[in-house]
């Protein structure tokens, strides 16, 4: 019987308390920088698009969700279009995980409701922003060995200058 | 020389005070949202206009235009008397309630006391009724469970009166409120006050004591089959039964109107109010009893307690009479 008047006494107690409600659309709540919400695609410092086309993420993807055709130009791979269908996406961050390249992250935003379905279908235009995300100095074409116009093998950062396989002298 | 003046006042009385209470009823059910929300941590509704209080209204529409539905299995006469009893019963309670000397109905009944057990009563057949004639067992199973609640703590209620109507010697409401102008019945009847609360918080089957609508047991219990505005009509007779067994509280334990400074309307309804806030932070707090746990809590513990209330009141006033 004493048990129930002192659970009610604290129970009483918690009038006072700070609420644990965050009134959200006036107050707005606080999200890690590593919150998995809204998928973009990055661009290197240079401003280039970062996605090489390589479909991991389309593999990883449990819900398959994400689509993408690779093009080729230069000896640069970029996808010639990017699909995300976020009415099925379930923000697990497994294709910001399975990216080799930093280009495709997850931001700290949810608020993209949609009364048309068909809305949630987010195009390449609408995924790639300026910016590089959450890694600024990467650079995939500049730490890669891969010859590039501009950019031959062993130039890349932290590169040995490449090895003439062909050549039999020391 | 004025009967049809008296007629017209006794009757813009009662208009006026089902109104007040269909009101009254309303806010409860938002303001116990909120103080629910406050002893949870957090806000309950807000958004609906000021402090939230619109919300009442978007609840009344939204139950007003549900379908209302009778299954084909109910037995409709019954189904559709069932809701309706529960909101008569209460209402018609409140008859004899007087608020203070000038307001209320007939306060001066010389039974009321009666009156209000009988009404309460009464409401036990809502209840059953509606579990039986929803022919669904878990609605019969909470119409049984509510039929043996409510008959099992209304006995100890009523017994835990007597020692209120021992000092006052008067089962007329009026008359017990003006003996407690100089010691509110709640001190020395202190154990008829806590298990007439008991028993009023069983009689509403508020939580915890909601064993007849249990819902992890029983779905919904006896208004499982229940939707719209019948269901509303249940919801609405609960909350006029919480303001209706803490307004009789504090007119049988806590003096009416009586207090000082504040004009007596002010009294009653500041002491009704706290009662039911205190209903609301018992629902708050305590987890629901398990059934038998329940029934032996009111046989072993409550009736034998009211027992010697009554034996212990009684012997002191023929010692008090004798010297």
């Amino acid at each position: 019987m004493l048990s129930v008047l002192i659970t009610l006494w604290y129970t009483f107690l918690h009038l006072f308390h700070r609420k644990v409600t965050v009134s959200y659309p006036d107050e707005m709540p606080y999200l890690a920088p590593r919150y998995r919400g809204r998928i973009v695609l990055t661009r290197d410092p240079d401003g280039e698009e970062r996605c090489v086309s390589c479909y991991l993420c389309a593999v990883a993807c449990p819900v398959d969700c994400i689509s993408l055709q690779k093009a080729e130009e230069a000896g640069r791979w970029y996808p010639e279009f990017f699909r995300i269908n976020f009415s099925r996406c379930i923000f697990c961050g497994f294709c910001e995980e399975a990216c080799p390249t930093y280009a495709i992250q997850l931001t700290p935003d949810f608020e993209m409701s949609e009364y048309n379905r068909q809305n949630l279908v987010y195009e390449k235009q609408d995924l790639l922003i300026s910016g590089t995300g959450k890694y600024p100095d990467y650079s995939f074409y500049r730490v890669s060995g891969l010859a590039i116009p501009g950019k031959d093998k062993g130039e890349a950062e932290l590169e040995r200058e490449a090895i003439d396989t062909r050549s039999l002298l020391p | 020389m004025n009967h049809s003046n008296e007629i017209a006042i006794g009757f813009s009385n009662i208009v006026f005070g089902l109104v007040f209470l269909m009101v009254a009823a309303s806010l409860l059910t938002w303001i116990e949202r909120r103080l629910l929300g406050f002893w949870q941590d957090r806000y309950g509704p807000n958004r609906a206009g000021p402090f939230g209080v619109l919300q009442v209204v978007a609840d009344g529409i939204k139950l007003l235009f549900k379908q209302d539905w009778i299954p084909p299995f109910a037995d409709r006469t019954v189904f559709v008397i069932a809701p309706a009893i529960a909101m008569i019963t209460v209402m018609l309670a409140f008859a004899v309630i007087p608020v203070t000397p000038a307001i209320g109905i007939i306060g001066n009944l010389n039974v009321g006391l009666l009156y209000f057990l009988a009404m309460s009563s009464l409401g036990v057949y809502a209840v059953v009724l509606a579990g039986w004639s929803s022919n669904n067992k878990y609605a019969l199973l909470g119409g049984m469970r509510a039929a043996a609640q409510m008959v099992s703590y209304e006995v100890f209620m009523g017994l835990s009166l007597v020692g209120v109507v021992m000092l006052a010697g008067s089962y007329n409401l009026t008359v017990i409120v003006h003996s407690q102008r100089h010691l509110w019945y709640v001190v020395p009847q202190f154990i008829g006050f806590s298990v007439f609360l008991l028993g009023g918080l069983a009689e509403t089957h508020r939580l915890p004591f909601d064993l007849p609508e249990g819902e992890n047991e029983l779905g919904a219990g006896f208004h499982t089959e229940y939707s719209g505005m019948k269901f509303g009509m249940f919801f609405i007779g609960e909350y006029i039964g919480i303001i209706l067994i803490s307004a009789l509280t504090t007119v049988l334990f806590l003096g009416g109107w009586y207090g000082p400074i504040l004009p007596p309307f002010l009294w009653f309804a500041l002491k009704t109010g706290v009662l039911v806030a205190f209903f609301v932070l018992l629902r708050a707090a305590l987890p629901r009893p398990r059934y038998d746990q329940f029934m032996a809590f009111g046989w072993k513990l409550m009736l034998p307690l009211t027992l010697i209330n009554i034996l212990a009141t009684g012997a002191l006033m023929l010692c008090w009479s004798t010297s």
